[in-house]
């Protein structure tokens, strides 16, 4: 009995250990996690992927989701690199299916500028009626501390 | 005093002049499904494809079916809102028997095996079942789910997505006219 449970013990504390036989160095001592080195074909896959945005998930691009649509559209786009097309043509041939619904920064170009410009407006004019607010707020001051003697309490100039 | 009250007028249109356009254009945001993709595809050639059919050696090239309108209805086993659409595919299908009209089911996403069970317990199959491994077909016509049904003329121009089910009465909205200009 005492020997099953030591076995079972046994057992459990090492099978961490056992499920990272592979992360370990021979001494035991700093962990071997062996990483691929990124190519230059795999660095164009992950900065177009992260432009376009994934038809099936909430507000992820296809390089972040792990669904298959996103794992086929990452295929299709080193597929196409290796085809010899350029990010360009690569990001058109999504929009044409997909329109440009597909790309996480809209195009600056028609009604999209308004996505641009629009925000730079607001703070402009924001700043402009801060900076009116602010010279009517110091122009206050400057008229109440005028105070004329007629304004002044009579109980307090007895004294 | 009056001109005051002129300053005040004048201030409340700047305001409004500025405040109203912004709630509209948010209230018209509030008015569209941010997941809803508006196809770029009608109006414009069908991609062509060429996709083995399922169980057989044979590969269908879609601009081979020139002069003949197609329905492409992208489907899975999985797919719930599929088992509404086949009744209404297959009344369609038997509507215009022999008078122009194909129609191709697409598999997305699905086992060859779920998909044979699944046509079994509805009868069989009565449209080859294209087999789109790695979506490229779905890709290039822009599919985000299924059921999703394309309608193209004898021209291989798109006339019609549609997005979820698809009835009888819808299909036969974009394919009547169709066969009504191209006399069989």
């Amino acid at each position: 009995m005492i020997v099953v449970a030591a076995w079972l013990l046994a057992a459990v504390l090492q099978a961490p250990a056992a499920g990272s036989v592979q992360e370990a160095d021979t001494a035991g001592a700093r962990p071997v996690v062996q990483v691929a080195e990124e190519t230059p074909l795999d660095r164009q896959v992950r900065e177009i992927a992260a432009q376009l945005r994934c038809p099936v998930c909430q507000s992820q691009s296809i390089l972040e989701s792990n669904s298959s649509l996103a794992l086929d559209m990452r295929r299709i786009i080193r597929e196409k690199l290796e085809a010899g097309e350029s990010p360009d043509q690569i990001r058109e041939y999504f929009v044409r299916s997909y329109s440009e619904w597909i790309l996480l920064d809209p195009k600056a170009e028609g009604f999209n500028l308004t996505v641009y410009i629009l925000p730079v407006l607001l703070v402009l004019a924001g700043a402009v009626l801060l900076v009116l607010a602010a010279r009517r707020w110091m122009q206050r001051p400057a008229e109440s501390s005028t105070v004329t003697p007629t304004d002044e309490d009579p109980d307090l100039t007895a004294w | 005093m009056s001109d005051g009250g002129g300053m005040n007028w004048r201030r409340s249109l700047i305001g409004l002049g500025i405040a109203l356009p912004l709630v509209g254009l948010l209230g018209f945001g509030l008015t569209r499904n941010p997941s809803d993709i508006i196809s770029p595809l009608p109006g414009r050639p069908a991609p062509d494809f060429a996709l083995p059919v399922m169980g057989t050696d044979t590969v269908i090239r879609l601009s081979s079916l020139r002069g003949q309108v197609v329905v492409v209805n992208f489907w899975a086993s999985w797919c719930i809102p599929c088992r509404v659409e086949h009744p209404e595919l297959t009344a369609a299908k038997a509507r215009w028997e022999g008078k122009g009209v194909v129609f191709l089911g697409v598999l997305y996403d699905d086992s060859e095996s779920s998909a044979r069970r699944w046509l079994e317990e509805f009868g069989g199959e009565k449209w080859p079942t294209l087999l789109d491994s790695r979506k490229k077909g779905a890709i290039e016509y822009g599919v985000y789910g299924v059921p999703e049904t394309f309608i193209i003329d004898q021209a291989g121009i798109v006339v019609h997505k549609q997005l979820s089910v698809v009835t009888l009465d819808t299909l036969a909205h974009y394919i009547e006219p169709l066969l009504a200009r191209s006399p069989q």
